[in-house]
């Protein structure tokens, strides 16, 4: 990377510290795949989602009171009296909901492409713990305003804790910093909802490191091959992202603007009163998958364990998939799977949703089963006994000039 | 490549819709027209000050209204000058003062709605049992919002047969049906300044218009950015994309 | 280029100019959005509305007698309120304005001149100057003294002596009545 400029001020820097060297590499020379979707463009979408919770997030820090007794009404003083705060907070609110779709999309499209395969594990595997680190940082956030729903969610979650032996109790105690949640555990909260955010940027810097030494991933699934299967960055893919950030706002703005508690529940305008629960206690939407396989085992710890076992088995992905094609394009029954796969997702979104009871339990137990299926058995498993791949393109510049 | 974009998103939606069906166990509300409502919607001032009015002489026996200071009334329409009076026909505890005594002052525009009862105790104690929620959230805090504030306000009923419940505490809209507020509202409640009959429904209708605004003050500001934000993003996202189709053109 | 085809380079097309308009106001609406964006964030650090309904304070006179200050709060800083005795106000109003490091006459710093009234924030650095209970330092001039940096006051509010370089501020305020004031 012998990078030259003829400005000696950019020269003395780069000489001492290769940030622009690093960056014009990034933006001029690194090769992207030339046939990239729609479907890559949710990497750079959540990464600006962080961007806005990150900025957004500051300014309401500067206006917010971590105190049982204040919290609630701080809060409401930004919407009420700070200038623009209830755009802030809004922006805040709905974004979260918004970087979850843009990461699950991101998540998805790795499914069906095959992304986490070979060389991209490590890659795969710390956009894992960016969404682990996104789960941990928009739960303890949501708790911060101090509604029914926060002090009951928080209560709840934290709870999940005791079905470990022995060390369960003393592992909430600890967590709540008292006997129950309460001022010491909204200050922790708000510290290190702050606090997380900076973690996921360093992850997602690795995330980054990763991603330019193994390159893209592409819809065909095959290595690019040199210069005529490849583009750069600027300005191919800037202005590319930059539409979908143009499309992503409009849909972002339609909630923003017109429906702004849609993704919220009424409760949490309720201050928190630890002396009564809500007759429905609901995580917010992004949860409700894992929240279904919860409750759907009918033993505290298992169930606890299958919720955590739902993300674990995300890690070790890469190896349970034995396939050596990448993309489901060229798979036709792994095709067809992983629509049932997303299917199944939705569902169990749909009941974490429903109250725990009759048709729905029986329904949270299959689809719960069926997740775990996917992972263990039908990709390492089945598929290989099965599945006859189509034949792979012989390189990205063939198969594009071709269609 | 388009059927899996459509097919995400429409997984996204799917998502979305999740928590409307997780709400569904109320009642099905009646529907009104309301003119904050729509694109483009605003609030009514005239059905706001006969609200506040609805609010001040019915409902402030009870309910506190914590969230909102007399000086955003001047929201609803009025001049500094009348909330200024407004204000200072409440009398408000003020202190201490240098002698380290509290005293009771006239209200100002920087107060706010003075709470009927001294504490949560006293407003529990008072009303056999259960204190009367505070309202400035109201229009938020519950399913349906302030369509359902105004059916409840309308939807006392004779209790049905076969229901124990005691006669004037059967709601149509409240969950379970047994509510421990009797029906506040009778004909000619209140006398409207503006001279509109006060019947049970028109001061249903616009005490539930006044806790919207009491709950969402800025759905005004909100609305109108939304369209210039609009307005904004669609010629964005139309010149990134003729950007994007020109840049990509000659990419074969 | 080290790696990636750049096609574009590679023939002179006619859009350019067309390409260059779009590219240019493709960069310009970035701009114009960050900054749209932004400007609420930071505007959301100015005053808000519920500080601003603080702005003004009234304070009743009538407890106050001759001789004697009262320190009332108004927007976050104190404000010294002193009835002066006539020996006070005899010595503000006749001294000279070539003896004053910042010339002002006692009249153009009070609307009555038993009444005076100051932010009690020093012009220095803005320590709280001591004068306002007796028994506290009042200075050389009989007004006021700034412990941390030794400036004093006179009668009047006006600095004499010490590093600060204007008077004491006087407040906007009015006269409600004869025994009552509107700070703000």
């Amino acid at each position: 990377m012998s990078f030259k400029s003829n400005n000696k001020v950019v020269q003395w820097v780069e000489d001492r510290l290769p940030v622009i060297s690093v960056m014009h590499h990034a933006i001029y020379d690194y090769p992207m795949p030339k046939n990239l979707n729609y479907l890559w463009n949710f990497g750079s979408l959540a990464g600006f989602a962080l961007v806005t919770m990150i900025a957004t997030g500051i300014f309401l820090a500067m206006q917010y009171t971590p105190h049982v007794d204040m919290a609630f009404n701080s809060v409401e003083r930004i919407m009420r009296d700070v200038n623009s705060g209830w755009l802030i907070r809004y922006i805040h609110m709905n974004m979260a909901s918004f970087f979850f779709i843009a990461v699950y999309i991101h998540m998805f499209r790795g499914l069906y492409y095959g992304s986490y395969k070979a060389p991209r594990e490590l890659l795969w595997q710390l956009g894992v713990v960016i969404f682990l680190l996104m789960m941990a940082t928009a739960f303890m956030g949501y708790v911060l305003p101090w509604g029914q729903m926060s002090f009951w969610g928080a209560t709840v979650i934290t709870n999940l804790f005791s079905a470990f032996p022995i060390v369960g109790e003393s592992i909430v105690s600890w967590l709540w910093g008292g006997f129950s949640v309460d001022n010491p555990t909204l200050n922790r909260f708000f510290a290190l909802h702050y606090l997380l955010p900076f973690i996921i940027v360093a992850v997602v810097a690795l995330h980054l490191v990763a991603l330019h030494t193994v390159g893209s991933n592409n819809p065909l699934g095959i290595d690019s091959k040199g210069p005529q299967d490849s583009l750069v960055m600027q300005p191919y893919y800037t202005i590319k992202d930059l539409f979908g950030i143009g499309v992503f706002l409009l849909a972002f703005s339609v909630f923003l603007f017109w429906a702004p508690n849609y993704m919220g529940h009424p409760d949490n305008y309720i201050p928190a009163n630890p002396l009564s629960t809500p007759a429905h206690i609901v995580p917010e939407w992004y949860f409700l998958p894992f929240y279904a396989i919860l409750r759907a085992i009918p033993d505290k710890l298992g169930g606890v364990l299958a919720m955590f076992g739902a993300i674990a088995v995300l890690f070790v992905l890469p190896w349970l998939d034995r396939s050596s094609i990448r993309s489901c394009k060229f798979r036709p029954v792994a095709r067809i799977f992983f629509w049932i796969f997303v299917i199944n997702g939705l569902a169990l979104g749909y009941l974490g949703g429903q109250p725990a009871e009759g048709i729905f339990v029986i329904a949270s137990r299959i689809a719960t089963a069926y997740y775990f299926f996917h992972f263990l058995v039908m990709l390492p498993v089945i598929l290989p006994m099965i599945e006859r791949p189509r034949e792979l393109p012989s390189s990205i510049h063939e198969a594009v000039t071709k269609s | 490549m388009k059927k899996i974009l459509s097919g995400l998103f429409a997984a996204a939606l799917g998502c979305l819709t999740v928590p409307a069906f997780a709400a569904g166990d109320a009642v099905k509300l009646p529907s009104y027209d309301w003119s904050f409502e729509g694109v483009f919607g605003t609030y009514d001032k005239a059905s706001m000050q006969r609200g506040l009015q609805v609010y001040k002489d019915v409902c402030a026996g009870c309910h506190s209204l914590d969230l909102v200071a007399m000086r955003n009334l001047l929201d609803l329409g009025y001049s500094a000058d009348e909330v200024k009076a407004f204000a200072a026909d409440y009398t408000v505890e003020d202190g201490p003062n240098g002698e380290g005594e509290m005293f009771e002052r006239a209200g100002k525009p920087s107060d706010y709605f003075p709470n009927p009862f001294p504490n949560e105790q006293a407003a529990a104690a008072s009303n056999s049992g259960k204190a009367p929620p505070d309202l400035s959230l109201m229009a938020k805090a519950r399913v349906g919002g302030p369509t359902y504030i105004r059916a409840l306000l309308t939807g006392y009923e004779d209790t049905p047969e076969g229901l124990d419940i005691e006669d004037g505490m059967y709601n149509k809209y409240f969950p379970g049906h047994q509510i421990a507020m009797a029906s506040p509202l009778y004909e000619e409640a209140v006398e409207y300044s503006d001279g509109t009959p006060a019947t049970i429904d028109q001061m249903a209708a616009d005490v539930s218009h006044f806790l919207m605004w009491a709950a969402e003050p800025k759905l005004e500001a909100r609305k109108s950015t939304g369209i210039k934000v609009m307005i904004f993003l669609i010629i964005f996202t139309l010149v990134m994309y003729a950007a994007k189709r020109k840049v990509f053109a000659k990419v074969h | 280029m080290a790696d990636g085809a750049n096609p574009e380079s590679s023939a002179q097309e006619s859009g350019e100019t067309r390409r260059e308009f779009l590219y240019l106001t493709a960069g310009a609406m970035t701009v114009v959005g960050a900054a749209g964006a932004l400007w609420p964030m930071i505007d959301s650090m100015n005053p808000s509305a519920d500080v601003l309904a603080l702005s003004s304070t009234e304070v009743d006179l009538t407890p106050i007698e001759a001789g004697q200050s009262v320190t009332i709060t108004w927007r976050g800083k104190p404000v010294f309120i002193r009835r002066r005795s006539v020996a006070e106000i005899e010595t503000a109003e006749s001294t000279p304005l070539e003896d004053l490091p910042d010339p002002q006459t006692d009249g153009d710093r009070v609307e009555k001149p038993e009444w005076l009234i100051l932010v009690g924030v020093c012009t220095h650095l803005g320590c709280v100057p001591l004068g306002q209970k007796t028994g506290e330092k009042r200075g050389d001039y009989g007004g006021w003294f700034c412990p941390c940096h030794g400036s004093h006051y006179d009668t009047s509010g006006r600095i004499r002596k010490g590093p600060a370089p204007t008077n004491l501020e006087v407040p906007p305020y009015v006269f409600l009545t004869d025994n009552s004031i509107k700070i703000g």
